[in-house]
């Protein structure tokens, strides 16, 4: 049997893995959500034809949008997760004692149902008693909280289907207004490489820094989304990324990571030339 | 309806079948099915150009229908409960003016809502007809023009009793309807004509729990701007006549302006909508209904703003409301509608219907999703903690009262010059002056330029409502009868 999974990073370019067989297949409210099974990267989960996460290499998406954020601010307590009902990044904030409360926000109850049942790997998490799940539309949830939470991760699919509004903005405005004074905000920045890919990380990066006032950038390596250079965004209303980043004490919490460490986490704001050029453009243009 | 075959679409059947026969262009359009034109063929489509056929046999004709498009206008006479139904492709302009030029000849009067659309001024200055304005009210908070008052046309129709029609508004932009079952009593026991103008009302006729459409309350003429809320292509549009009136006359009417090259693309998309809201309708607007409920109470939530609904009903003024509108006043904000309706544009890339001092309108429909009206609510939001500022209370300030010195017509054709505003007192003005707020003319064609009326300009202008209509952009001059003969 050659059955294969593929999904399309431009008109010309796909990338394909080898499927053993298909667990779970159907539409929601939202979107068409898949599960398949592979011999390379274990289980993974598809929405609306897009790879979302496989077992193999989510350890590095979820530690790079959680672990950068956790090692810069003194003491986060109360967390704001958007999207993510996979349970992935809730499991890494999980491991800091610090973390008292997460609202996970995913619009779609259905793909939270899914990954409890096929992919525990990061789901299992989702039933700790620190967690408070909503199932809301990310900008509803957030335009009526204010000074609430010290740290936001935007946790979205792609700027195009239902996470569209979580690259508006009047997203970015509103989470800055949901954090406290020293609040920081993560989200995922798409990747730079393709054009079209390249486009979404402008008009991202253009909508942010018009919302904080400092907005960085950071990078991580992920085999199996378009062109594995994967961007997050670092927005933040009081600590530097990398001036108040205390590498020792993040250390002493003996956090144990596959992907991240102190030394990585100076190096991923460290971007090649194009990508700095590309966000450059977009900074103070209104 | 059901014995109508509300399913069917002829017009845009009989396309199908033509386009199938295959049959060899020598007729116009020029482009023959496009291939004269490649590169607009690539802009629209080959498919748009394969339609965009001239009349012809199997196709009907539009001036004189006698197959398909005859057949299409019963569909669309039973789907909206009017005697006849004719298909509009000059806009709904066209259908409104159509109201006037049927009724109203040189010198014959007309009773109209001082909030009138200046197609039906432009209609009067063509067929020399003479206005009676019945004055609505204005809103204090709001500054929006209400609904037509029945007393106000009762004393009109007292005191013009040869008048030969009374128009109303149904709804009006901001979704105010007036008393329609109560003025279509007294229109016709003066034996006049009842016209209405439902240019923002198509959706009256297929959802639930809106305020009554001009057919349903017995009208005699109405124009339905089916491209706004029911979907067809810009610039298509349905004109409905009831019982009283005989539609062959009628036809005639519509014949003096409609063009002989109807465009089929604008003839089908009627057709097809008219099918589509025949038989969804009901299902649309209630989820349009619904999408601008929750708007409207996540919009006041914010605190800062007035969505306004069906509270604004009181029996007098506004007798009823379009809930499927959303119009929001800003003034909590301490910002005008303008300026929301700018800045939602410029740092939200949201396009909204419109913005006027206090007031911003953004249009919902069925080609809406959620996800569109969070991050309109949340742009909303955003401006009012990014922009906000302490309120002014502007003072309400009176309209002026029109003066007719003589018909739209005769204002519009005399010898007339420019003239800064304060020279033009007393003197007779040729053109009309909107304002928006309240989307009421202070001058009309013929109208004597009162002192009232240049106050209210000066006014209009510092506070920043959009004046248009003028010959002088900046209406700093205006136009008006260089000498009138007496």
């Amino acid at each position: 049997m050659d059955l294969w999974y593929s999904e399309y990073h431009t008109e010309n370019v796909r990338f394909s893995i080898r499927v053993d067989k298909q667990l779970y297949s159907a539409q929601s409210e939202f979107q068409r959500i898949d599960v398949f099974e592979s011999p390379d990267f274990g289980r993974f989960l598809v929405l609306d034809g897009y790879m979302m996460l496989t077992e193999r290499d989510e350890f590095i998406y979820h530690e790079m949008i959680v672990h950068p954020p956790m090692a810069v601010h003194p003491r986060v307590e109360n967390v704001l997760l958007i999207g993510g009902g996979d349970g992935g990044a809730a499991r890494e904030l999980l491991r800091y004692d610090s973390v008292q409360r997460i609202d996970l926000v995913e619009i779609d109850k259905q793909v939270v149902e899914v990954c409890r049942e096929y992919i525990p790997q990061t789901a299992a998490c989702l039933d700790d008693p620190r967690i408070t799940l909503h199932f809301s539309d990310g900008m509803r949830f957030v335009r009526s909280v204010v000074s609430a939470y010290d740290l936001i991760i935007v946790d979205s699919t792609d700027p195009f289907g239902p996470g569209e509004g979580l690259f508006t903005k009047e997203f970015y405005g509103n989470c800055f207004k949901a954090l406290r004074d020293d609040g920081i905000m993560v989200n995922q920045h798409e990747s730079p490489f393709y054009v079209n890919d390249a486009v979404a990380v402008q008009r991202a990066h253009k909508r942010i820094v018009q919302s904080f006032d400092l907005s960085m950038v950071y990078q991580a390596h992920i085999p199996t989304y378009p062109s594995g250079h994967w961007l997050f965004g670092f927005s933040t209303k009081k600590y530097h990324p990398l001036n108040d980043f205390d590498g020792p004490k993040w250390k002493q919490k003996g956090i144990q990571t596959r992907y991240y460490n102190t030394q990585l986490h100076r190096g991923a704001f460290a971007l090649p030339n194009y990508v700095e050029d590309l966000l450059k453009n977009v900074e103070g243009i209104s | 309806m059901a014995e109508y075959g509300q399913q069917r679409a002829p017009i845009a059947q009989a396309l199908q079948n033509f386009k199938e026969m295959r049959v060899v262009p020598f007729d116009v359009p020029g482009h023959k099915r496009g291939k004269g034109n490649p590169e607009l063929t690539q802009f629209l489509g080959r498919q748009c150009m394969e339609m965009d056929v001239n009349s012809m046999k199997p196709l009907d004709n539009l001036g004189h229908p006698v197959s398909v498009i005859r057949e299409a206008e019963e569909l669309a006479a039973a789907a909206f409960g009017a005697h006849h139904a004719f298909f509009i492709v000059n806009g709904t302009t066209a259908a409104v003016q159509n109201m006037v030029f049927h009724c109203c000849g040189r010198g014959d009067k007309i009773i109209l809502p001082r909030n009138v659309h200046k197609s039906v001024i432009s209609a009067l200055i063509l067929c020399g007809g003479v206005p009676v304005y019945v004055d609505t009210p204005i809103h204090p908070v709001l500054q929006i023009a209400l609904g037509m008052p029945v007393e106000g046309v009762r004393r009109a129709i007292a005191a013009h009793p040869d008048a030969k029609a009374v128009l109303v508004n149904n709804p009006s932009y901001y979704g105010i309807c007036s008393d329609l079952p109560a003025i279509e009593k007294l229109t016709h026991a003066a034996g006049m004509l009842l016209l209405v103008d439902e240019a923002h009302g198509t959706h009256l006729y297929f959802g639930e729990g809106l305020p009554p459409s001009a057919m349903a309350v017995g009208a005699d003429l109405a124009a339905v701007s089916m491209h706004k809320s029911g979907g067809s292509l810009t610039q298509s549009s349905f004109f409905l006549c009831g019982n009283r009136v005989d539609p062959e006359q009628l036809r005639q009417t519509v014949n003096l302006t409609q063009t002989t090259s109807a465009s089929y693309l604008l003839l089908a998309s009627l057709d097809l909508s008219r099918k589509n809201l025949a038989l969804h309708g009901k299902e649309i607007f209630r989820h349009v209904t619904e999408m601008a409920r929750y708007a409207r109470d996540e919009i006041n939530q914010i605190g800062t703003y007035y969505a306004y609904g069906a509270e604004l009903v009181d029996g007098v003024d506004v007798a009823g409301f379009d809930v499927t509108k959303l119009a929001v006043c800003t003034s909590g904000t301490g910002l005008s509608g303008i300026e929301v309706y700018d800045l939602l544009r410029d740092e939200y890339d949201i396009q909204i219907e419109f913005g006027d001092t206090a007031n911003i309108l953004a249009y919902i429909s069925v080609g809406d999703r959620q996800q569109e009206l969070e991050r309109l609510v949340g742009a909303l939001s955003e401006i009012s903690r990014r922009f906000r500022r302490p309120p002014e209370t502007l003072p309400p300030y009176p309209m002026p009262e029109a003066v007719l010195r003589c018909s739209p017509q005769e204002a519009f054709y005399a010898a007339k010059e420019s003239l800064p505003l304060e020279e033009c007192m007393g003197k007779i003005c040729c053109e009309m002056v909107m304002s928006y707020p309240p989307g009421i003319p202070i001058l009309a064609p013929g109208e004597e330029v009162t002192e009232e009326a240049v106050d209210y300009i000066r006014f209009a202008g510092e506070r920043g409502c959009f004046l248009s209509g003028t010959h002088d952009p900046e209406v700093r001059c205006l136009q008006v009868l260089t000498q009138r003969k007496e």
